[in-house]
């Protein structure tokens, strides 16, 4: 039974897969072959379409009569078992129905959209994104989780924006995509809180618990956000106002979409959700009041702006609108009758508004036109397909023997006896009723514009039948209308039963699905309907002439499109003002948020300095009052003697060893150690970096601006001070124990602080090694063609001259000495890094100094112009390096995949601690091949940053 | 200690800000380097400071494990120390470029002169 689930929700999938595969495949070059080719490709995406929705279908059919008998297929499978969201399915009665819906209706526009679309469409593109939107589709009916849920409906959502922009060169088309997905996206995110929020309220995401919760969430004080959120999200999908508007704009997709999506399935979406969610959120005023009035105003204006549209999609679009409304209508009115009425409506609309939408398609596809004001009198040229789309407008009317009629009646009985105040049992009639004749009005508009109403006006192409296999489809959903409409009790009757039933959940309410119910009120307000509706049409006809009303976008559209540019302008607008105040300015603003950010607790909350009764001068002794004074004069000078340069990197580098010495200190060894070596090479680059700039800054003019900043920085000194201070006070509480504990049983090794970065929090340390390969290989390319010379002239000092004219003979003879010492120093560190201070970054910066030192002392002659080293050389001599980065981050990754292989998470480390003669026992994590991974990569961007800055010289 | 600790990260902080809002490139790298120091500090003291207590467990060590320093903070430093490095690198590059393309090194430069040939095309 899994197994039929999983066949039934993958098969599209895997069809979509195998038709992007096709769709990838070059075209043939010559014109002749690339025609065939393309009628050749239509032909198999096709086919190939049909058999994955056709595998679907099986699996559907086979799954089925368990579930009509009552129980329902399920399969689930782990996903996310730390959340306890797992991968869960269920095909109950109502998901039946839904996937019938689905899976026939989508059989159907495979085979219409083969003749629908041309071949120079990009036809295997089409059906790839038809077939995931398929399977996404199932996902929604499928989903036994409200997380699987989500994901399905934000897929559905992005595949509707493809399929709107499948024609990309055409302007209403990428319109029409961004608006559908900025909407629909927007009430996805909305749904994904909601649901979230119903998920923590129920205590849990599988739809059991949540199914089974309703008097608690009903109950719950959060209840009218969560039915909010929930109610935007299926609004934004089902096209309801205020969100209608994306639904007209979405008929610049391919007509097959149009009929599929945005009338058949995605827009039912919404209206599914709210039936799946029937039992939890119904039953209370709120639902009662936002989903029949957000459905009445709905049905009222699709309706209406129906009637005015010119273009024979538009018209549908704005009747799908209406029926939607409708159906949501009866969702709102908080009775079981009207919410079966609601499922039966839905099906019904789906079989007639696909089949109008083919016609509509066939018309377009045999005249060339759809504007309505042009096309008449199509009886005459193709009365067959004219036959189908009035039987199928008819039932989309109520006429009587239909199936759209027999819905209508439910709902006219519904709104009679709705209960509630004096103007509730006022309104929901009126609305009803209003509505049912401007839906009889479109719907006449719809059958004598495009059928008589004299000859069509210069159409682009003679009319006549479409081929005989694009009029399948529609033949046979005219046919399921007529059936069920003459028959309901027989077809539709037991699938209704079985979908309310695990609807409601359980009690299914009397009701009678027959065609003569005698004379009673519903009857009376259909015929009322038909007449008045024909009437209404007739008369709109004549005293204004429908061809010469305004064809409004309506307002939705437009205030979307203001909305939009404003948003983009102003965005534009802080984007130019941050520009244009300048980098000093931003850096300025971001500490100032950064201050008043800090200081909102204090000055909200009590003191950080509160309950501290430590004495401030507690373990105070002259060694460490020293340190402090050197490291605080160092600070001052540095500040003092940036302006000239030189002077203030020696001060900088006393500071450097006073943090580097605090390190040892307080216990730090290994932080020491990085410190003094990034310090090392910190002076290294600076020296190098200020050849190539200004030895001095002027003097700062601006005294207010110092003062201002001295101010800001001193504000900020103070704050983070005292904030340190008194967080060091309190009692600590930390994760030491854990690490400190598991470090040598679980990581095997005993210097914790390694075995952390290369094992407990491997995962941060394989991300930190592509940052520095990718600051080196940044820096390298940002200098590789550049040329420059040492900045001299009066400018420079005498100091950084006399620096620079010395010969480095001495450093190049001791720098050439010390390289293998210092790299045997390095593999030192490197293999004792996992017990003892050490590791990778300490080893790599090691090896990284003593190849830079080489860089230095050899520069000078090395890369000097006229030394007879070229730009291709020395590429080639540097290229080694990007190999370095390359091979550390592969060992790294290939470690981490290691532990895939043996079952175990990403970068999960094992160890054994062989015995070597000699050297003796030698622990061997496979974390020390991660932590190689990362030397390497340390030692090539390294390298590779200063040999880029090193070989600025060459172009003196 | 604390309060030494406490003072000496503030006096670094205070100072790399001033520096970072000065107008020339040098100045704001070294304001950089000053605030690493201090953040790298701060963050490291969140673990308490521990004196002779390297988080070097031994087998014999379980008893005394309460008196070692607490090794995440030193963890999350030590990558920080070598980033910031990096980090500092490629911010005097940008500032070595900048100057070579604009005549000057103020961060807010007016716009770069549009003869100097930065690029040569003839590197493969």
């Amino acid at each position: 039974m899994a197994n039929l689930l999983l066949l039934l929700l993958v098969s599209p999938f895997a069809g979509a897969l195998i038709l992007m595969a096709l769709a990838s495949r070059p075209r043939p070059v010559e014109l002749s072959h690339a025609l065939a080719a393309e009628k050749a490709q239509l032909q198999q995406s096709a086919w190939i379409a049909a058999a994955a929705a056709g595998l679907s279908a099986l699996a559907l059919l086979a799954l089925a009569a368990d579930v009509i008998a009552g129980t329902p297929a399920r399969a689930n499978w782990a996903w996310l078992p730390a959340l306890g969201v797992g991968f869960g399915l269920r095909l109950d009665g109502l998901a039946l129905l839904f996937c019938g819906l689905i899976v026939g209706i989508g059989l159907l526009v495979v085979l219409y959209a083969r003749y629908y679309l041309s071949p120079d469409d990009r036809t295997a593109r089409f059906y790839a994104l038809l077939m995931s939107f398929m399977g996404a589709m199932l996902g929604i009916a499928l989903a036994d989780n409200l997380i699987v849920l989500a994901m399905a409906w934000e897929l559905t959502s992005l595949i509707s924006f493809l399929l709107i922009g499948f024609w990309q060169h055409r302007r209403d088309a990428r319109q029409g995509a961004r608006m559908a997905l900025t909407v629909t996206g927007l009430g996805g995110l909305a749904l994904l809180a909601g649901l979230l929020m119903l998920g923590s309220i129920a205590g849990g995401f599988d739809l059991d618990t949540v199914l089974g919760a309703g008097d608690t969430v009903r109950a719950h004080p959060m209840y009218p956000v969560c039915l909010g959120l929930i109610l935007i999200g299926a609004f934004t999908k089902s096209a309801q106002f205020p969100f209608h508007f994306w639904l007209p704009q979405a008929m610049a997709a391919p007509t097959p979409a149009s009929a599929y999506l945005h009338s058949a399935t995605m827009v039912k979406a919404g209206i599914f959700l709210l039936a799946r969610l029937y039992p939890v959120l119904s039953g209370t005023d709120l639902w009662f009041y936002s989903v029949t009035i957000a459905g009445g105003i709905t049905l009222l204006v699709g309706a209406w702006n129906a009637i005015f549209k010119h273009d024979l999609k538009g018209l549908l679009a704005y009747s799908t609108i209406s029926q939607l409304g409708l159906i949501t209508m009866l969702l709102g009115l908080n009775s079981p009758l009207a919410a079966v009425a609601a499922l039966f409506h839905l099906l019904n609309h789906a079989t007639f508004k696909a089949s109008l939408f083919m016609a509509a398609g066939i018309i377009d596809h045999e005249t060339g036109t759809r504007d309505m004001r042009r096309i008449n009198g199509l009886w005459r040229s193709m009365p067959i397909t004219a036959t189908l789309a009035i039987i199928a407008a008819a039932a989309m009317a109520g006429v009587p023997l239909l199936n759209g009629f027999l819905s209508k009646e439910m709902f006219f009985e519904e709104a009679l006896t709705v209960e509630g105040s004096r103007t509730v049992r006022f309104m929901v009639p009126a609305v009803a009723a209003l509505a049912a004749a401007l839906s009889v009005a479109y719907s006449a508009r719809f059958i004598h514009d495009v059928f008589f109403n004299g000859a069509s006006l210069d159409l682009p192409r003679t009319p006549h039948e479409p081929p005989r296999f694009m009029r399948v489809p529609v033949e046979m959903l005219v046919v399921i209308c007529l059936v069920v409409g003459l028959l309901p009790q027989l077809t539709i009757g037991p699938l209704l039963a079985m979908g309310a039933r695990d609807m409601l959940g359980g009690t299914v309410p009397e009701y009678s699905l027959a065609i003569w119910h005698g004379f009673n009120e519903p009857l009376a307000m259909s015929a009322a309907a038909l007449i008045g509706g024909a009437l209404l049409y007739g008369w709109l006809q004549r005293q204004y002439s429908l061809h010469t009303t305004d064809d409004d976008e309506g307002a939705g559209k437009r205030l979307f499109e203001q909305t939009m540019a404003t948003l983009i302008a102003s965005a534009r607008r802080v984007n130019a003002w941050l520009d244009g105040i300048g980098t000093r300015t931003n850096l300025f603003l971001t500490v100032c948020v950064a201050i008043a950010a800090g200081a909102l607790p204090w000055l909200l909350g009590p003191s950080p300095l509160a309950g501290i009764t430590t004495s401030p001068f507690e373990g105070i002794n002259l060694v460490a009052l020293a340190m402090w004074t050197i490291g605080v004069a160092a600070t001052v000078a540095s500040v003092i003697l940036a302006r000239a340069r030189l002077p203030a990197l020696v001060t900088v580098g006393a500071l450097g060893l006073v943090v580097s010495l605090t390190f040892v200190w307080f216990s730090a060894p290994d932080l020491a150690l990085t410190q003094l070596l990034v310090e090392v090479a910190t002076m290294l680059v600076m020296m190098l970096a200020l050849r190539y700039l200004p030895s001095r800054s002027p003097r700062e003019l601006d005294d207010r601006r110092k003062l201002r900043d001295g101010v800001i920085a001193a504000t900020a000194g103070i704050g983070i001070g005292v904030i340190a201070w008194a967080a060091m006070l309190r009692p600590a509480s930390s994760l030491s124990e854990f690490f400190l504990t598991r470090a040598l049983p679980e990581g095997g090794g005993t210097n914790a602080t390694n075995v952390i970065i290369v094992d407990f929090r491997g995962f941060d340390t394989f991300g930190e090694s592509f940052v520095m390969a990718a600051a080196g290989l940044v820096i390298h390319d940002l200098i590789a063609r550049l040329s420059l010379a040492p900045v001299t002239g009066p400018a420079r000092t005498g100091q950084l001259a006399a620096f620079e004219q010395r010969n480095p003979l001495m450093l190049a003879t001791t720098a050439r000495m010390l390289l293998p010492f210092a790299l045997m120093v390095s593999v030192y560190f490197f293999l004792r890094g996992h017990n003892l201070p050490g590791g990778g970054f300490i080893a790599g910066l090691i090896t990284a100094i003593v190849l830079m030192l080489q860089t230095v002392s050899n520069g000078a002659q090395a890369l000097a112009p006229g030394q007879g080293m070229s730009d291709r050389a020395l590429a080639r001599k540097l290229s080694w390096l990007h190999t370095t980065i390359g091979l550390g981050l592969l060992v790294a990754c290939l470690t981490g995949l290691g532990s895939w292989l043996l079952g175990y998470p990403f970068l999960t480390s094992s160890f054994i601690h062989p015995h070597l003669p000699i050297l003796g026992e030698l622990p061997l994590a496979s974390a020390a091949a991660f932590d190689l991974g990362v030397y390497l990569s340390v030692v090539g961007a390294t390298v590779l940053a200063l040999a880029g800055i090193g070989r600025l010289a060459r172009g003196a | 200690m604390e309060l030494l600790m406490a003072s000496g990260i503030g006096v670094m902080m205070a100072g790399g800000i001033y520096l970072v809002l000065r107008p020339r490139s040098f100045d704001v790298v070294l304001g950089l380097t000053l605030i690493s120091y201090a953040v790298n500090l701060f963050i490291f003291s969140m673990g308490r400071l521990t004196v002779g207590g390297a988080p070097i467990v031994t087998e014999g060590s379980a008893d005394k494990l309460a008196t070692l320093a607490d090794p995440l903070p030193q963890a999350l430093v030590l990558t920080a120390i070598v980033i910031g490095f990096a980090m500092t690198a490629l911010l005097l590059v940008l500032a070595v470029r900048q100057h070579a393309a604009g005549g000057n090194d103020l961060i807010d430069a007016p716009a770069p002169r549009e003869t100097a040939p930065l690029d040569r095309p003839d590197v493969g």
